[in-house]
This record gives structure tokens, C-alpha cells and sequence, in this order.
């Protein structure tokens, strides 16, 4: 048999996303990716010269993000921070950034491009527009001074600096966080994880990964992929953002629901204090009951008590054979009905059971262009995926599985992926959602914990809300397009995203903190996996008690005394 | 006018989305716990047989898939079936990957019994990248062909087929029986939804071997060596601009 070579079914692929790309180089031209298959779109986007996006934003916690851009003015600048939350006031303890600091920090990482210098250089505020602005282009910082350490040492020593100087500083990863906790909020010093980027060891005996926090998530996963394993934790950024900050926001993502938290999956962290102190607990153990297990508290910390330099996390074996499919439902009762079904009858091989509700799909619909699986359509949609070792055992368990759901019409209809490229398809209507929510000008976003029998009650309710209140409708005289509803169901966790065409205050105070207000009463969280940032700072008294958030403060005074880790955000 | 009795041969190959790795003794590509679907040229195939179909310009009759090869390649005439093919022809052959021509001459028999009067074949699979099977099909027996369509129209017995030529379109026409192989701009699969795919089990698959047509599964070419490609030189990284100015002095590029 001839070498084969795939060049054809790559052009297949092309072309079958080009009604895609056509219907989206007509609303913004970029030509550069017209020739990316569908799939990729979601990937695609997480970079920061994203034209396209105007003010897009989670939660805008009562800040004032009056209108700064128009969909059709896509290039001008985002507001600085310190002007959407006038609030906030530089905190006077600490010290700006002098030439001396930068001396000495060049002196520490060398002259190459492991420091990023405003302060004493001539450098452009556009060089350091990556660094202080977010992924959503919604929050945007002031900083002059970018470190890149290259080792936990090197981490060590500009913590010890900083901390002695009374210098702030932000720990950055991708930036891809959601809640503006990434970015500075004045003049914090951004340190970068990006240069801190070796995998230290992996054992495929027991699936255990060592690695520098900034390795890059999909970098991670390709690695254990060479050894028939997988990152247990995936997620639509996970191109650009970087498993120290995935440990760092405790993030959620696709397939928690198989795999489990990462304060379960994480075994060790090494992680460098604010004074310095290097706190190596970088252990391979499953089992270590010795006290206090300090780890546990960086884990969706936010970079608010330490910088992870690096993790030991548990890789499950990969699964060989992957099945994905796409359900069209008629009312969120069936939805339930086939969420316990697959947990019945899929049981172990269960990987993934998302919700996509009739108006996500419609507007990733009509942002990407793209086609949607079913003929018909139905109020609500599900993507289940199995992950398993044999094919034959785990078609078996699907093919009565669906049989069970249509016979019984729990289900009215679906597709099931034949091959990995419609898998990918099928996946892209979940993952492109939330791209499609900003798509149309800007987006609220709200990533919630509710029990799973009230969980769409709350789409219903702020949809309601939005026709009654007048904000919503089809004209661009309305500033509400839609109000959607999506997520990880297997994990009862709910995206409510009210997609807008432009910002408008009255929009932001219609639905917060009403929301928050909602999803407490039914003792549900405010943010399921995004963290809280600064975009939730506000909001944190809605899921913990007084009690709690004391019990928290003491925590970040006993590791950060001088509060120099990410200032300004949650804690 | 008469009814359309479509003939489609469908072929299982490794996912065109797997990168496929060479076997250890450097004889073939490693097909061992690899992920198999539909070679995706056949897709476009049985795809626009049934939208032959649904179009009503000309009645279809019968929608045959066929295929060659293991046990397994019944999965994907099930596929087939439930995309919209009537039935199945699976010709069970586990040892031997077969030659474009085994295939042509098979095709040639399953078409003079089952009185198929148009074949659509993909232009090739993506395995062995032949691309002969439809042709030798068509000089076997001895039926005009279009080759690479972009576009096929059958009305009142007559073909009109569109296949992209270099820097342009070139539009054939023919009386049936006709062979056609297809392109990536044919059409675009449909996914198998769920009652289809329950439907698609109750539908005949008739089980057969070579010998049943007299066939023999030998081999006139022997494969030598199978070598992946040569590894690309991995690049190299500048640390700021200045250092890419110097390496792009170094390489003579500005
Ligand atoms: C398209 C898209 C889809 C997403 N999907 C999901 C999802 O499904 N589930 C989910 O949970 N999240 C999701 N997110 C949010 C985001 O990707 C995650 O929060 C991710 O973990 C952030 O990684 P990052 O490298 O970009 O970190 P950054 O955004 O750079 O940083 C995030 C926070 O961690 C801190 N931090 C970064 N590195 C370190 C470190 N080494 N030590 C200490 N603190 C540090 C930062 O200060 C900041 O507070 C998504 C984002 C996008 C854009």
C-alpha cells in the first residue's frame, strides 16, 4: 500500500465549512482563517486582535461600561478599568515601578525579551495591549512592566522583590479567564506564566503528569496523547490558556462530569508564596493523609495567595473509541428524563451530556452560518458523548441506549457522528455557543450552579423579564437579541447568556442582581467555574456566608500579608 | 423513460481525521485499533443517490451499497442504509486488501445481475489513493463515464454532469447506463439521524464471497516499502525582534 497522504479529506473538510466561513467574511472580513475547518472556529477566536468583538462582558457587576464601541468600529479601545468601576482607587501602599526595579529584574531575567519594559523604554501601550486587556475586550489595565520568569526560581525572587517593595503583581496565564481576574486593574506588574513551559516527567504507569504551570493546555494533552492519555480537563480555550491557571481558577469545563475536579485530580503543587518561599508539594501520591492538605486552597485561588509554578495532576487512560450524539427533545422534563436514562444505561462510558436550548442553537446558527444537525426544530437539544475501551461493547451499550430514548420518546430526534469529522460538527454547536452570544454586539454572561430540576426555570424567567421590561426583541431598536440558555447539564451547570447588540445599562440593571438574588434562593452558585475575578467581586455574599468570606480573608492575609497577589479582585 | 437502479460501493478506511502510522516491519499503515469510518469520497456518493432520489426528476428504484472487505465493513453499509441506500451487498474478504481491479471486476458482476444502470463511485479512497476503480469499471463494461463531478442531473435518461477541470468546469452529458465518481464539491453529507439509523438494521444485507463471482482475490502488485514522510527540520525560536531581523539577514531573506 502507497504512503497515504490526507490532503483531499483536509480539503473535504474545507469545503464543507465554507458556507460557514462565506456567510462570516460578509459580516467581517479575515481572510486568514477562511481556510480553518469548522471546527476550529472556537479555537480560533481566543486571540486578542479579534476584530469583531465590540463591548462583550460577563457580569458587569455595576460597573459602568458605557458605550465604548460600536459592532461597525471594531478597532477602538477598550475602557480602562479603573474608568468602568470608578469605585476602585489605586491603593496608595503601593509603590509605582522605577528604573531601579527594572534594573533589577534585568539583571535577574537578562536583557532578552523576558521583561516587557515601559517604564524605562519607549514601548508602545499597543506592546502591552495583550497583557492588560482581556479576552472580551471588556476590562483593561494600566500595566508598564511584563516579567516572563523562565524558572520557579526566577518566580522566587521577583515574589521575594515585589513583596519587600510593596510592589502588586497579577499572575497571568493565557488570559482567556472570563471574569477580568487575568488582567491588572492600574499598574500591577503582569507576570507572565508563558516562558515556564516544560513537562517535567510522566509515568504511564500510573498516569501521573508533571509539568510547568504555563504549559498550554492543548500542548499538555497532545503529550499525554503520545502515551494513550488523557488531560483530564477540556475546555473551548484550550489552545491558548495554560493548566497552572487552569488550577489556578479551578476550571470546570467539558468533561468534569467523567473526570472529576481538579481538587480531586490534582496530586501536587509547587507554588511560590508572596514572600518568596517556595512551597514544594509537587507529590505523585493518590493517598497522603498528613495533615492539612495546603494544596487544596491554591486550587481556584485566582493567583490571589501564590503563584503555581508547577503541577502533578492524574491522567486517566484514553478512551480509543469516542461516540458523539445529538439529541432534538421537546421540553426540558424529556431533557431530564434523558440525562437519568444515560446515566443509567451509559453508566462508565458516559464522558459528556451537555444542554444547548433552542435559542443557543439558533444563534450559533446564525452567527457561524453553519447547519444545523436536525431537519426540524426542537426547544431544546443535548450532545452526549462516550468515551470507552471497546467499540463493539461501547456501541452495544449506545445502540439500545437509542433505541430505549426514540422507542420510548423521550427523544423526537437525532444524529448520531459516523465519522471524527462529524463528531467535531456536532461538538462545534456546543462549543461555538459562546461565541455566537457576543457575536451580535456584546453578551452577559452568567455561569451558574443551580439543582437541576429548577435549572432552566431561571432561561424562562430572565426571558420573560426581557419581553415584558421592552428591552428584547427582533429590531435593532431593541438592545436584547436573545436570551439563551446552555451548559454542562451532567454537571448542573447552567450558561444563561443574554446576547445584546450594544450595551445599554438598562439592560445590566434588569437583570442584576436579580439573577444572583435567584439563584441564591434556590442555594445554587453564582459562578460554577468561571471564578469570581473581579467581575463577581461584588457578588460573592450571594453563595458564601459572612462567616465564610471572614474565614477566606484570613487565609489571603496569613499567605499575602502585604496584599500584593492580584489586588483589587475578589478578596 | 426507466427507473433508476443506483449502485454505490462503499469502502471502510482508517478516519481521515486520524494521522495514520507506518507499521513496524515498514509494510502498510497501521490499521490496529485505528478508528475506521467511510471513506469519504463514497459519502458523497450515497449521498447523491438519494438526492437523486428526493429530487423526482427521474424515479430511483433501488439504492444498492456494496462493499468489500472484513467483517466490519458491514458497519458501514449500515451507514449507508441509513443515509438512504435500500439495501447491502457485503463481499466478506478478511485476508486480502483487494485491487482496484478484483473490485472493478466484482462490480462489473454485482451490476450485470442486479441490472444497475447508473454506478457511483467516489473518485478514490483515501487509503490507497488509486483513483481506478471507477474507470476500469467503465472500460469492463463498456459504459461512458464522467469522472470528478461537481454536479450531476439525470432527467429522461440523460446525464449531465459538471466536473472541475484545471481553471475551470467542463459539463458532460450522456445516455444511461452511466459511471459517475465524485468529487469534494458534490454535495454535502447528510448525518444519520436516529430513526434511520434504527431503520437501516432492518434492511437486507446479503452476505458474500469472492468466489460467488467469481473472483480471485490475487495480486498483481507487490507493496516494497511504506515510509512515512521525512520528519520536517523543527523551526527555530527568535527571542525578540531584533533577533528575527538577524536571522533574517542570516538566511539572505532581507
Ligand atoms: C471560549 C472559552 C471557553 C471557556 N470554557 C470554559 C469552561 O468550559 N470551563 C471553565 O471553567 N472555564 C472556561 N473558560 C474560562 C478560562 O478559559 C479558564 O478560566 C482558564 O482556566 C483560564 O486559563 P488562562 O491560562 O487563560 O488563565 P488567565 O485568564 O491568564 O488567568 C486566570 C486567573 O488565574 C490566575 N493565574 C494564572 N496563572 C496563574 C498561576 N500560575 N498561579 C496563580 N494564579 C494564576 C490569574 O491571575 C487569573 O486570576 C473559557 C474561556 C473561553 C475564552
Amino acid at each position: 500500500m502507497p504512503v497515504i497522504h490526507r490532503a483531499i479529506p483536509a480539503l473535504r473538510r474545507l469545503r464543507l465549512s465554507n458556507t460557514a466561513f462565506q456567510q462570516q467574511s460578509r459580516l467581517q472580513p479575515r481572510p486568514a482563517q477562511v481556510l480553518r475547518p469548522a471546527s476550529q472556529i472556537v479555537q480560533l477566536r481566543h486571540q486578542h486582535n479579534n476584530t469583531e468583538k465590540a463591548e462583550a462582558s460577563t457580569s458587569a457587576g455595576g460597573a459602568d461600561h458605557s458605550p465604548q464601541e460600536q459592532p461597525d468600529r471594531p478597532q477602538s479601545k477598550i475602557k480602562y478599568t479603573s474608568e468602568s468601576y470608578p469605585n476602585l482607587k489605586r491603593d496608595s501602599r503601593f509603590k509605582e515601578v522605577t528604573a531601579d526595579d527594572v534594573k533589577f529584574f534585568r539583571g535577574l531575567l537578562g536583557e532578552g525579551s523576558a521583561v516587557l519594559d515601559g517604564v524605562t523604554q519607549k514601548t508602545g501601550e499597543e506592546d502591552f495591549e495583550a497583557y492588560n486587556a482581556d479576552w472580551m475586550r471588556k476590562y483593561r489595565g494600566q500595566c508598564r512592566l511584563v516579567l516572563k520568569p523562565e524558572t520557579t526560581e526566577h518566580v522566587s525572587k521577583i515574589l521575594k522583590y515585589c513583596n519587600d517593595n510593596l510592589l502588586a503583581v497579577t499572575p497571568q496565564g493565557g488570559n482567556t479567564g472570563l471574569v477580568g481576574g487575568s488582567v491588572p486593574v492600574f499598574d500591577e506588574i503582569v507576570l507572565s506564566l508563558s516562558k515556564l513551559n516544560t513537562v517535567r516527567s510522566f509515568d504511564d504507569v500510573s498516569g501521573v503528569l508533571v509539568a510547568d504551570a504555563g504549559v498550554i493546555l492543548q500542548q499538555a494533552d497532545d503529550y499525554v496523547a503520545q502515551h494513550n492519555h488523557i488531560f483530564p480537563l477540556d475546555l473551548g480555550a484550550k489552545g491558548t490558556c495554560q493548566i497552572g491557571a487552569n488550577v489556578a481558577t479551578n476550571a470546570g469545563g467539558l468533561r468534569l462530569l467523567r473526570y472529576g475536579s481538579m481538587h480531586g485530580n490534582i496530586l501536587g503543587l509547587e507554588v511560590v508564596l508572596p514572600d518568596g518561599t517556595v512551597m514544594d508539594d509537587l507529590g505523585t501520591l493518590r493517598k497522603n493523609n498528613t495533615g492539612y492538605d495546603l494544596k487544596q486552597l491554591f486550587i481556584g485561588a485566582e493567583g490571589t495567595i501564590g503563584v503555581i509554578t508547577a503541577i502533578s495532576i492524574l491522567c486517566p487512560q484514553r478512551s480509543p473509541a469516542v461516540n458523539v450524539a445529538y439529541f432534538g427533545l421537546e421540553s426540558y422534563e424529556k431533557v431530564q428524563e434523558a440525562f437519568k436514562e444515560a446515566k443509567k444505561q451509559l453508566s462508565e462510558i458516559l464522558s459528556a451530556f451537555e444542554l444547548m436550548d433552542h435559542q443557543s442553537q439558533d444563534l450559533y446558527r446564525q452567527a457561524s452560518g453553519a447547519k444545523l444537525p436536525l431537519e426540524n426544530d426542537y426547544p431544546f437539544y443535548c450532545l452526549i458523548e462516550t468515551s470507552g475501551s471497546n467499540t463493539d461493547h461501547d456501541s452495544e451499550k449506545l445502540n439500545n441506549f437509542l433505541e430505549h430514548v426514540m422507542g420510548e420518546e423521550i427523544v423526537q430526534d437525532g444524529v448520531v457522528a459516523q465519522d471524527e469529522t462529524q463528531l467535531q460538527s456536532l461538538w462545534a454547536c456546543r462549543e461555538g455557543i459562546s461565541e455566537a452570544g457576543q457575536h451580535f454586539g456584546g453578551v452577559y454572561k452568567y455561569d451558574l450552579s443551580i439543582p437541576l430540576g429548577q435549572l432552566y426555570d431561571l432561561v424562562i424567567e430572565t426571558r420573560e423579564r426581557f419581553q415584558k421590561n421592552g428591552l428584547m426583541g427582533d429590531s435593532d431598536d431593541f438592545p436584547v437579541k436573545e436570551v439563551i440558555g446552555y451548559g454542562h447539564m451532567g454537571d448542573s451547570n447552567l450558561h444563561l447568556n443574554v446576547a445584546t447588540r450594544r450595551y445599554d445599562k438598562e439592560v445590566e440593571k434588569a437583570i442584576e442582581p436579580w439573577v444572583y438574588e435567584w439563584v441564591s434562593k434556590r442555594n445554587g452558585s453564582i459562578s460554577a467555574e468561571h471564578g469570581l475575578g473581579l467581575a463577581k467581586k461584588e457578588f460573592i455574599g450571594y453563595s458564601r456566608s459572612e462567616t465564610m468570606i471572614a474565614l477566606m480573608k484570613g487565609v489571603k492575609g496569613l499567605y499575602d500579608p502585604n496584599g500584593i497577589m492580584n489586588p483589587y479582585k475578589y478578596i | 423513460m426507466s427507473k433508476l437502479r443506483i449502485l454505490v460501493p462503499v469502502k471502510r478506511v482508517i478516519d481521515y481525521a486520524v494521522k495514520p502510522r507506518v507499521n513496524k516491519a515498514q509494510t502498510a499503515v497501521e490499521t490496529n485499533g485505528v478508528k475506521h469510518s467511510m471513506n469519504p469520497f463514497d459519502e458523497l456518493s450515497i449521498e447523491e443517490a438519494v438526492r437523486l432520489r428526493e429530487r423526482k426528476k427521474q424515479p430511483v428504484e433501488d439504492i444498492l451499497a456494496f462493499s468489500a472487505g472484513p467483517a466490519k465493513s458491514q458497519d458501514i453499509l449500515r451507514t449507508a442504509m441509513a443515509m438512504g441506500a435500500d439495501r447491502g451487498i457485503h463481499v466478506v474478504e478478511e485476508k486480502t486488501e483487494l485491487e482496484p481491479l478484483s473490485v472493478a471486476k466484482l462490480l462489473q458482476k454485482v451490476a450485470e445481475q442486479e441490472k444497475s444502470n447508473l454506478i457511483i463511485l467516489g473518485k478514490q479512497s483515501i487509503d490507497d489513493d488509486a483513483n481506478q476503480t471507477g474507470q476500469m469499471l467503465a472500460g469492463l463494461l463498456n459504459w461512458p463515464q464522467a469522472t470528478q463531478a461537481s454536479k450531476v442531473e439525470i432527467e429522461n435518461d440523460e446525464c449531465t454532469v459538471t466536473r472541475e477541470v484545471d481553471g475551470g468546469v467542463e459539463t458532460l452529458k450522456a445516455k444511461l447506463p452511466m459511471i459517475i465518481t465524485t468529487d469534494l464539491r458534490l454535495n454535502e453529507p447528510r448525518y444519520a439521524s436516529l430513526p434511520n439509523i434504527m431503520k437501516a438494521k432492518k434492511k437486507p444485507l446479503e452476505k458474500k464471497t469472492l468466489a460467488d463471482f467469481g473472483v480471485s482475490s490475487e495480486k498483481r502488485l507487490k507493496t516494497l516499502k511504506v515510509e512515512e514522510p521525512a520528519a520536517r527540520q523543527g523551526g527555530g525560536k527568535v527571542d525578540d525582534v531584533d533577533g528575527m531581523i538577524g536571522k533574517l539577514k542570516e538566511l539572505g531573506a532581507i
